[in-house]
């Protein structure tokens, strides 16, 4: 153990000078199973999300290892922390790729996680996959050589669909805003304002709101007199739920469109039944899902994690379906590479032609001139029912 | 209406900065120590309160008391570990060790509690009933009432009765109050035990406006002491008006400036009334001795 691990190191040291990627491809030469990392909050408020994660690759990794792995190795997931704190993120991410040889990451939860690590891995030239983080410019981030590539939602084509929907259903014509104060609400105030203008449209009011604030009246009472008749609303499940309390304390019903941020916990139980007005986007549903693999999946997640009982467990289901296709979108791209070398496996993502996945079929996923596998057509709008989430059927 | 609403947001919140805020007051009046980690002990009455009342379906009253009662000894352990080792070498490592005490306490509860916030209901948070126009839970009435009324409590208490008398005296002169046949460590002892479960009360009054989670505490308790130290950590009264004052700032820039100036205005007015009022609005100043 000690005279193999001890093999990379002093190599890594010796080729330091050498090109990045030397050094990272060093490491994997030692090991029998192919690592591959995942940067992710396993601990807080947002440790829900990781475990979901997890459980979504661990079933894609038994799929492939019963197949024979990837290169004739056995792939490996190795886990780290990242508290949902960027800097710990990014450490972490170094740790992953030096000490442990991982060919690719993934990410989690946080955007500005994510924003932290994607320097590094177009740095490194390692492949850093999002499963969940929707930040825009985690994948559009203007590098020259971009190894960031995503199954998830994206930011900036979640709003358009969130103003799609709410023009569609609602008639919208004067949309207030309500969100979060922090990166996220920030990423997607820019996003929404880009939505509304393309429409011709502008908002009525923009109101900011923080993760501890207890009342949200006097913002949501800002947004009423200024004629608001749809409400976007971009938090995460707690602060999401302080809105609807608010909202019922005032006696103002109107209609809430929202980024996917109740998903995240016990939005039922938070919320009150209130909540269930609340429309939010998801990329999907194990719920009034007809495909035959939806069902395969649950049911493999039921019998690896006993805990699982009900589809109800399994909230939410797109952390676990992200990652699922996310974990074999990378396997197939270290399959075309032929190799663990990072500029070869970036290739290789260009390089899939065609890949069932759990959210959709995937026809030529990713192009150099696109890293987001799931476009606004793959997006679906949900509510919560007694603490499960539901498709929406128009 | 927005005004009215403002106000009534305001009013409830403000009392709850007002109610921790006084647990710092009644240390720091009978020891000149105070409990860094009162925001957790907030986050313990509202966790515990939701563990008796609806995990274990104990009634109401008794999930309460009992709360308050664990809230207490919280107080008393954070007395006898973190703050009685430093403070009787003459140090100022409690400030640090309460600090610490609370990120333990905080993650002993994010561990056996879990990550994910959870809902506390009550029956006084969830029809809401017309204030001039403005929708209000009766809740939101109670918590002011409940906050104004524990000021006044311990003012009274302070000035005079026996028990709040002695505690006053300790701070004076320890040795003086010692031989007068006052148990100072137990003063001290009790001080803090009525610290953390003032916090707890504000946590339980809260809980249904909000959700109980391990982290809830940790803004709630920086604000709390900002409004301590604005109110004149001194005076019971003071730190109370503070609270609400502070509450009702925060909730009025909120509806008229927007949502985007409350933390930069509302921390800049404390700023300039402290340098304007140094000893905080009905704080004494203080005199040492040397």
């Amino acid at each position: 153990m000690s005279a193999a691990s001890r093999i990379p190191q002093i190599a890594r040291r010796l080729l330091l000078a050498a090109t990045a990627v030397t050094v990272v491809s060093i490491p994997a030469f030692a090991q029998d199973t192919m690592k591959l990392g995942l940067v992710a909050a396993m601990s807080g408020q947002s440790a829900k999300s990781g475990e979901a994660i997890v459980r979504g690759m661990s079933i894609a990794i038994d799929e492939i290892n019963a197949k024979g792995g990837v290169l004739g190795k056995k792939v490996e997931l190795v886990v780290r922390d990242d508290e949902s704190n960027p800097a710990k993120g990014v450490v972490a991410a170094r740790e992953l790729v030096q000490r442990e040889g991982v060919v690719g990451l993934f990410g989690g939860l946080d955007t500005p996680v994510s924003m932290a690590i994607v320097p590094f891995a177009n740095q490194a030239k390692v492949p850093f996959m999002g499963v969940w983080a929707a930040g825009t410019p985690i994948t559009r981030n203007g590098a020259a050589e971009n190894y960031v590539f995503r199954v998830s939602a994206v930011d900036v084509l979640v709003d358009k669909a969130l103003l799609a929907y709410a023009v569609k259903k609602y008639n919208a014509k004067k949309p207030g805003m309500i969100l979060i104060n922090n990166s996220w609400g920030e990423s997607n105030e820019k996003g929404l304002k880009v939505a509304l203008e393309e429409k011709g449209m502008a908002s009525v009011g923009i109101e900011k709101f923080q993760d501890a604030d207890v009342d949200v009246v006097p913002q949501l009472t800002r947004l009423k007199e200024a004629g608001a008749d749809v409400l976007f609303m971009v938090a995460n499940v707690a602060p999401s739920s302080q809105v609807v309390k608010s909202l019922d304390r005032m006696g103002w019903d109107v209609p809430i469109v929202s980024h996917w941020g109740p998903a995240g916990g016990r939005f039922s139980e938070l919320a009150g039944p209130s909540g269930a007005k609340v429309h939010f986007i998801q990329t999907f549903s194990f719920n009034g899902n007809p495909s035959p693999k939806a069902k395969d999946i649950f049911a493999k997640l039921q019998a690896k994690y006993p805990e699982i009982k009900t589809l109800a467990d399994v909230t939410p289901a797109v952390g676990i379906a992200n990652s699922y296709d996310a974990m074999h979108l990378m396997t197939l791209a270290i399959g075309k590479a032929g190799s663990t070398d990072g500029s070869k496996i970036r290739e290789g993502f260009y390089a899939i032609d065609k890949y069932d996945g759990l959210i959709k079929s995937y026809a030529k996923p990713f192009t150099p001139a696109n890293h987001d596998a799931l476009s606004s057509e793959d997006y679906i709008f949900t509510y919560f029912k007694e603490g499960q989430i539901l498709p929406l059927t128009n | 209406m927005l005004l009215i609403s403002a106000i009534v947001s305001g009013l409830a919140v403000g009392s709850m900065y007002g109610l921790i805020a006084l647990g710092f007051h009644v240390t720091y009046v009978v020891s000149n120590t105070v409990n860094f980690s009162q925001g957790s002990s907030m986050m313990l009455g509202a966790v515990l309160g939701y563990t008796f009342a609806i995990k274990l379906g104990w009634p109401m009253p008794l999930a309460v008391a009992m709360a308050l009662a664990l809230c207490a000894l919280f107080g008393l352990v954070v007395e006898r570990a973190l703050v009685r080792p430093f403070a009787e070498r003459g140090s100022n490592a409690w400030l640090m060790a309460t600090v610490a005490g609370g990120i333990v306490l905080d993650n002993i509860v994010l561990f056996t509690f879990g990550k994910e916030p959870r809902a506390f209901p009550s029956f006084l948070a969830q029809k809401p009933i017309s204030l001039f126009g403005a929708g209000v839970f009766p809740l939101q009435l109670i918590i002011p009432l409940v906050g104004i009324g524990i000021a006044i409590a311990l003012h009274l208490a302070f000035h005079y009765t026996r028990l709040g008398k002695a505690l006053l005296a300790v701070v004076q002169n320890k040795d003086a109050a010692r031989l007068m046949g006052i148990n100072v460590r137990r003063a001290i002892a009790f001080s803090f035990a009525l610290s953390t479960a003032l916090a707890g009360l504000a946590g339980l009054l809260i809980a249904p406006l909000f959700s109980v989670h391990s982290e809830m505490g940790m803004l709630f308790g920086i604000k709390a002491f900002a409004v301590a130290i604005l109110g004149g950590v001194t005076s019971a009264s003071g730190v109370m008006l503070a609270g609400i004052l502070y509450g009702l700032l925060e909730a009025l820039i909120t509806a008229y400036a927007g949502s985007t100036y409350t933390q930069i205005v509302a921390f800049t007015v404390v700023i300039i009334a402290l340098a304007v009022m140094p000893n905080g609005l009905l704080g004494r100043a203080a005199s040492k001795k040397v």
